[in-house]
């Protein structure tokens, strides 16, 4: 991946800018070998709320949340230009190793991808490959992260058994508190509830809302609904531009472009 | 009125559908096939042991044969309309009829009977032989008529304290004299060495003498065992009349065919079976068993298995998970394709020149320089051996092992690897708690396909390792207990040597289908580990089916 000259310096004017859970985007452009996906996004994600990506398919919602945690460098052949920073320092800083940029940056996927293993190990991953190894330390962490998942009351007589045994809304909940376990400070959510039930994408949102006292988190959602319950902010994206970013109530009561107006309407996407 | 559109029923089958039976007619001649090879391995091998009926005929020329009736076929080189048949009778007796199998015309046997107490007797030289018994000659000087009720089992218990003065013999020739035997070849060179640098060689000498005491205590045991051999001897005739003896000393085993039952027949044909698999080879490997055979063959393939996977699967992991995609990878993956397609004599040869010669020799060079210097150049691992033969196989199978971890690591779900990574976990924690865990079922069947085709693999062995006879099993109770540098025997060799370098090729038949057999069953046994290693994992892996 080509590494662009252009460094963002913290903002002094933006109250949040360098704490550690404040994501600021500059000018962000990002190619698929020659197809570009990502064209100038300048956003802010500010820390403890929970700012939504909207827009048709393929605007480049994934790409552009994928590139937060620098999931796409495993993608032959992209490129980017412009500036991402995480609490004041640019993602791709030399200095920041990827690996712990992740630690920092959780993520939850849409196709719930539990780790053939057991359930607690599936929780305590992030902690195992950090090098934690003190049982009472890792027990604790599990019970802890299952429980702000609201799953703990469901599995834990069954922490031992296969995570692979449980059902879709579950499997998503234990991805959740597996993301969450080596306390990053921030949560990416891609789709989180798409492939489940009305009742398990209750228990998610709810979740949503508890947790972000904590996290930063960004949620991807084809749901206008559930924009509108669990954000705080909305971001629309339209053909990898970013059209328009506010306050939720604001977006969907009166935004301020007309492509906004039309896609939340129902009108195209 | 006419129907516009007549209603004919649909004559022609959905389309495709006669694909279903175009497919299962390549199922069906595989099946067939197959179930074709392993009846005819398992009839013929079964043969070897079954002790079928002795027979007496007389023939129209005054001969008369005493054996089984093996076979009856069209004479070869006639019409099949004139309906000529021959037979051929296992008549034993090889020193003196010759050979030990004869072809007779169907037309030339006058009349032919199944004697009762006819007795077939496996020797420890020359082969069967078949009899009509008359009296056991007792050491004593007392004699025990074959009429006697008690005849068969004295016979038998005289056998059987033979065989085990004969075991003893072995223990003491083979196990402890050889013991003493490699401590003085050790003696030896030390002693040469010594005489060369000069050095004091008093405690050496010491030594090469109590050793010396030692083997001479050894073989006077051994002289007095030999000695203890029983005099007695079986007499009867043959099956015109003419008289035969047999030194009680020179009998494996004897049998009345004849009077046996199914359930005796079956008891054995188990013990006989049992003799194979578990005793050492006579007579230039054409009777007796093929435990060193049997042994080498599996302790090759596990050996082989064990150095094969790790090699291949670090390769694969480098192809698939490091190394950056483009041409020159596909170029090795090409070459890494091709070279299971490498006939199998080419590794055998790379196997001889690389790795016994090239580093055989130089680790001898290394670590055994004393015994090259004082023990006429004889190199201790610049030989054939097991090591050698198994890491020759390892190449081979390689490339199985290698195709067949990538397709497993591809198979990962991508989810799985970036759950992983947006975890935290490096690229090597990845691969090695998620990606290698999930693809182990994989990289087993590879695993698995490569000790299949390494087990039965015969001409590459031939010259890095393997040889007809092996003095001792490549593995003893002396340290290090599994000695890689020795060599080695293997039923595929066996068989080969069995039926094409043994003296006689009708007698060596039996043994041959026996051996195959065994190799299948031995192939079939580390398969079936395998898999049941493989199925555990899969449960314990298997991946999410959301
Ligand atoms: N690995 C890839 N290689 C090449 N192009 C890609 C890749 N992933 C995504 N794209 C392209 O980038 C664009 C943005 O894709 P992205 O997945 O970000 O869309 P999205 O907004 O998440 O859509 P959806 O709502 O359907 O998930 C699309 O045109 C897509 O075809
Ligand atoms: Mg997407």
């Amino acid at each position: 991946m080509t590494t662009s000259p252009t460094r963002i310096q913290v903002n002094p004017s933006v109250p949040g800018d360098g704490r550690p859970d404040y994501i600021r985007i500059q000018d962000y452009g990002f190619w698929y070998g020659a197809k570009k996906a990502l064209d100038a996004i300048t956003l802010d994600i500010p820390e403890r709320q929970v700012t939504a990506f909207i827009g048709p398919s393929g605007c480049g919602k994934s790409t552009l949340l994928r590139n937060l945690n620098r999931m796409n460098d495993l993608i032959d052949a992209v490129r980017h230009e412009g500036d991402i920073t995480v609490g004041g320092r640019s993602i791709y800083d030399p200095t920041v190793e990827v690996i712990s940029l992740r630690r920092r940056v959780g993520m939850v996927f849409q196709k719930s991808n539990p780790f053939p293993k057991s359930i607690y190990e599936n929780v305590v991953y992030s902690l195992r490959v950090a090098g934690v190894s003190d049982r009472d330390i890792l027990d604790e962490t599990c019970e802890s992260s299952l429980r702000r998942a609201a799953l703990w009351d469901e599995v834990k007589d069954r922490l031992q058994d296969s995570a692979l045994g449980l059902s879709g809304g579950q499997m998503q909940r234990l991805c959740i508190a597996r993301a969450i376990a080596n306390q990053p400070e921030i949560l990416l959510m891609d789709e989180p509830c798409s492939a489940l039930d009305p009742i398990a994408t209750g228990k998610i949102e709810e979740l949503i809302h508890h947790l972000k006292a904590q996290f930063t988190i960004v949620i991807v959602t084809h749901s206008m609904q559930q924009a509108a319950r669990v954000s705080d902010r909305t971001a629309f994206f339209y053909l990898g531009k970013l059209v328009e970013a506010d306050r939720t109530e604001k977006i969907f009561m009166n935004p301020a472009q007309s492509q906004t107006e039309a896609y939340i309407s129902g009108r195209f996407g | 009125m006419k129907d516009p559109v007549p209603n004919v029923p649909d004559a022609k089958p959905p389309a495709g559908e006669a694909f279903v039976w175009f497919t299962s007619v390549g199922l069906v001649l595989g099946l067939t096939m197959v179930a074709a090879l392993v009846g005819v391995i398992v009839l013929n091998g079964a043969k070897a042991f079954w002790p079928a009926a002795i027979e007496r005929a007389e023939l129209a020329d005054g001969r008369v044969l005493l054996g089984p009736l093996v076979q009856e076929r069209l004479k070869p080189g006639t019409p099949p309309a004139a309906g000529l048949l021959e037979r051929q009778y296992q008549i034993g007796l090889r020193e003196q009829n010759g050979q030990s199998f004869a072809w007779i015309d169907a037309s030339a046997v006058r009349s032919s009977s199944l004697p009762p107490g006819a007795l077939a007797l496996e020797r420890m030289e020359n082969g069967a032989a078949f009899l009509l018994p008359a009296e056991l000659r007792l050491a004593g000087g007392s004699r025990l008529a074959a009429s006697d009720p008690a005849f068969l089992s004295r016979l038998e218990s005289l056998i059987a304290s033979v065989a085990e003065r004969r075991e003893r013999l072995a223990e003491v020739e083979k196990v402890r004299i050889g013991r003493i035997n490699t401590e003085l070849q050790r003696v030896k060179v030390g002693l040469r060495k010594a005489a060369d640098l000069g050095t004091p060689d008093a405690e050496l000498k010491a030594e090469a003498a109590r050793l010396d005491a030692d083997y001479q205590l050894l073989a006077a045991e051994a002289r007095s065992l030999r000695d203890g051999f029983p005099a007695d001897v079986l007499a009867g005739t043959d099956g015109a009349g003419r008289p035969l003896e047999f030194p009680v000393a020179s009998l494996v085993r004897a049998w009345e065919p004849n009077r046996l039952g199914l359930g005796g027949k079956l008891a054995l044909a188990a013990s006989r079976a049992w003799e194979f698999v578990s005793a050492e080879p006579r007579e230039a490997n054409t009777e007796g068993g093929v435990l060193p055979a049997l042994f080498g063959t599996f302790a090759m393939t596990v050996l082989m298995s064990a150095l094969v996977t790790p090699f291949g699967v670090v390769a694969a992991i480098y192809l698939r998970e490091y190394a950056r995609q483009g041409a020159v990878l596909r170029m090795v993956r090409i070459s890494v394709n091709n070279l299971a397609g490498v006939p199998s004599i080419v590794f055998g040869v790379f196997g001889l020149g690389f790795f016994v010669y090239v580093l055989g020799g130089n680790l001898d060079r290394l670590l055994f320089a004393d015994e090259l210097r004082y023990n006429n150049n004889t190199p201790v691992l610049g030989t054939g051996g097991l090591l050698w033969a198994s890491l020759t196989l390892a190449l081979m199978t390689l490339p199985v092992v290698i195709v067949a971890t990538e397709e497993a690591l591809s198979a990962v779900p991508r989810g799985m690897r970036e759950a992983s990574l947006a975890c935290g976990a490096s690229k090597w924690q990845t691969i090695r708690e998620i990606l290698l865990p999930a693809s182990a079922p994989g990289i087993l069947t590879g695993v698995i396909l490569a000790m299949a085709r390494g087990a039965g693999e015969v001409a590459p062995l031939m010259i890095v390792g393997v040889v007809k006879l092996a003095p001792t099993l490549p593995i003893d109770g002396e340290f290090p207990f599994l000695h890689m540098d020795r060599k080695f025997m293997h039923l595929g060799f066996h068989i080969y040597d069995l039926g094409f370098q043994s003296p006689d090729s009708d007698a060596a038949r039996p043994m041959v289908f026996a051996s195959t057999l065994l190799l299948l069953l031995l192939v079939l046994f580390l398969n079936l580990g395998a898999i049941a290693i493989r199925n555990r994992l899969r449960e314990r892996y298997k991946t999410s089916a959301f």
